[in-house]
């Protein structure tokens, strides 16, 4: 295939996310491997919202808003919090911090993490990128910490769908469309005006190519979070009010 | 994983809500703006090499009513070729399923970001081009319904263009088509209140049908801006019309919105805005006529002149007149006195 073909020899394909089980129907199952499938789903997209969301609603510092994340997630795990889940009461995402919320109230009232048994499993989970995120952006305090949570939980998800572009391009060999999507929609500074041309000449490309490969990128990015949030979410309705909270627009 | 700023996020937001333009004529290249029913983005049309504004519905497939609203905008603009309004090229269904139009793009500026920098003379002449494009519309019996500083750009050559038909109604129609309500859009047994309350006539506010006298109100709520650089009834004031149904509360006074504005045109604007409709002007053309009558030096049909101001204009309209004939009488005087016979 050749490079100025892939915006349009691609796209046929992917206009719709391709149904995917969903993760949480998955952390639900009595399959363990299918429910270890769903729950390492889950953890992905809300370990750094959670995080985030512990260290400004119940203000935890350092190692106390680390060991509530791990515990949090261990727990879950292991006392099947997610299989309480019941999607006529509402969204995941809001379930999700409900749980969250009673879980520390419970763990800081009987300082249970102190008490909690050394040999249980480690989530490996990158605390002090959090940490760092939150340095480098502090929390808005224009916002509730529900939005808060929303706002984390979108970024989550963008990072995730930001990063499978990357090694999706990259295994088929078309790393141009994501550095194009990089340099253009990622590392946007307002005093730099990028135009396709000014990208053209960087990549040594005709302008059209830029066109159409960034055509490409967004599509796939666009597919790429429409999957994700399916799989995220547990039924058709909960994945369209999600993507209409995230995207502005109903799929 | 990569850290997204929340600006990033933001945008990124936008880039993945922008429509799907795999297998059409069109290579989309940024957002331009958005609004109620959807967004308008710059594309390329690859066939005919030219830059294009789409509009395109902000909702998915899942909205029909939607996407019916869209193509009946299209179909509006498409019958009123005006150079005062912006044609339509394209319309149809984008891959994704979103409807879409695609129209001449506009390179130019919003009135109401402009306006502030102009001269007088200059904002009254772009308001006349603005009146003429609605009286072509009346002409053919369409109401704009959403007339406001930000529905109309000017472009770089000078061009004048009034945007956004979005709610327009045709006069043939007996009664709002329900369907044609945007999202937000309250309704009302007499019909539904759709525009924006800072510039909508008062019987529009009140959800009963609007005419071509609920545009030339609007056209009194522009020129109101353009001479006070704010709107005739701002965020407090539009609320309270919105609470009370379009109650008669008139604007507040222009000049005290903002002193030195010509009594002539505050005249103007008060008959424009006239809370009855058949006290305004009859027609955009008539409103402009009156602009014209301004500008000329003339006296405005709306305003009862007081023998100063009457010579004030009389002195404005032939100022290097009377100054020759003052100087000459000056210079003659002068003569007399230094060489008397």
């Amino acid at each position: 295939m050749r490079d100025d073909d892939t915006g349009t020899r691609l796209a046929a394909a992917d206009r719709f996310p391709a149904t995917r089980h969903s993760a949480v129907l998955a952390a639900q199952s009595d399959d363990v491997l299918e429910r270890e499938r769903g729950l390492a789903i889950l953890i992905d997209a809300y370990w750094k919202p959670a995080y985030k969301y512990i260290r400004l609603r119940h203000r935890a510092q350092g190692e106390d808003a680390r060991d509530l994340t791990q515990g949090f997630f261990t727990r879950a795990i292991e006392k099947d919090f997610f299989g309480g889940y019941d999607a006529a009461k509402g969204s995941f995402r809001t379930f999700l911090r409900v749980c969250l919320d009673r879980f520390v109230a419970n763990e800081l009232k009987a300082a249970a993490r102190e008490k909690r048994s050394p040999g249980a499993p480690m989530l490996s989970l990158d605390f002090e990128g959090a940490e760092g995120e939150i340095a480098r952006e502090p929390p808005d305090p224009s916002r509730s910490v529900e939005q808060y949570f929303h706002d984390e939980f979108a970024r989550s998800v963008f990072g995730l769908a930001v990063e499978q572009l990357r090694e999706e391009c990259a295994q088929r060999g078309r790393d141009l469309p994501y550095l194009l999507f990089e340099r253009y929609e990622l590392d946007r500074d307002p005093d730099e005006r990028v135009t396709y041309e000014s990208l053209a000449e960087e990549f040594h490309i005709p302008a059209t190519q830029v066109t159409n490969f960034l055509a490409f990128a967004r599509r796939e990015f666009r597919r790429i979070v429409l999957e994700k949030l399916r799989e995220i979410t547990s039924s058709d309705r909960e994945f369209r009010e999600e993507a209409k909270s995230l995207l502005g627009v109903a799929p | 994983m990569r850290w997204l700023s929340s600006a990033t996020v933001e945008h990124l937001r936008r880039v993945a809500e922008w429509p799907d333009l795999a297998d059409t004529k069109y290579r989309l290249l940024e957002e331009l703006g958005r609004g109620g029913m959807g967004a308008v983005y710059l594309a390329d049309d690859t066939v005919l090499g030219r830059k294009v504004a789409l509009k395109v519905v902000a909702t998915g497939v899942s909205d029909p009513a939607a996407a019916e609203r869209m193509l009946r905008e299209a179909r509006i603009i498409a019958r009123l070729e005006h150079p005062g309004i912006v044609p339509v090229h394209d319309a149809g269904a984008l891959p994704d399923g979103r409807v879409f139009y695609a129209m001449k793009r506009v390179d130019g500026s919003r009135l109401d970001a402009l306006a502030p920098a102009m001269p007088l003379a200059e904002r009254l002449r772009v308001f006349q081009r603005v009146c003429e494009a609605v009286a072509f519309a009346h002409a053919h019996g369409v109401i704009h319904r959403d007339l406001k500083p930000e529905n109309v750009m000017v472009g770089a050559f000078g061009e004048v263009l009034v945007m956004d038909w979005g709610i327009a109604r045709l006069l043939e129609s007996a009664a709002d088509d329900p369907s044609a309500r945007p999202p937000g859009a309250r309704g009302t047994a007499a019909g539904s209140v759709m525009g924006t309350l800072s510039y909508m006539a008062p019987e529009q506010a009140a959800g009963g049908v609007a005419g071509a006298a609920a545009d030339v109100y609007a056209l009194g709520g522009i020129l109101y801006f353009l001479l006070a650089a704010r709107p005739p009834f701002e965020d407090e004031a539009a609320e309270a019309r919105a609470r009370a149904g379009g109650a008669d509360a008139p604007p507040r006074p222009i000049r005290e919105a903002a002193a030195g504005v010509p009594a002539a045109l505050e005249a103007v604007v008060a008959r424009a805005m006239s809370i009855a409709p058949e006290a305004r002007y009859a027609s955009a053309e008539e409103l402009s006529a009156e602009v014209s009558r301004y500008l000329d030096g003339e006296r405005v049909l709306a305003h009862r002149e007081t023998a100063v101001e009457r010579a004030g204009r009389f002195f404005a309209k032939y100022r290097t007149a009377i100054l020759l004939v003052a100087a000459y009488l000056v210079v003659r005087a002068a003569m007399l006195w230094l060489f008397p016979r």
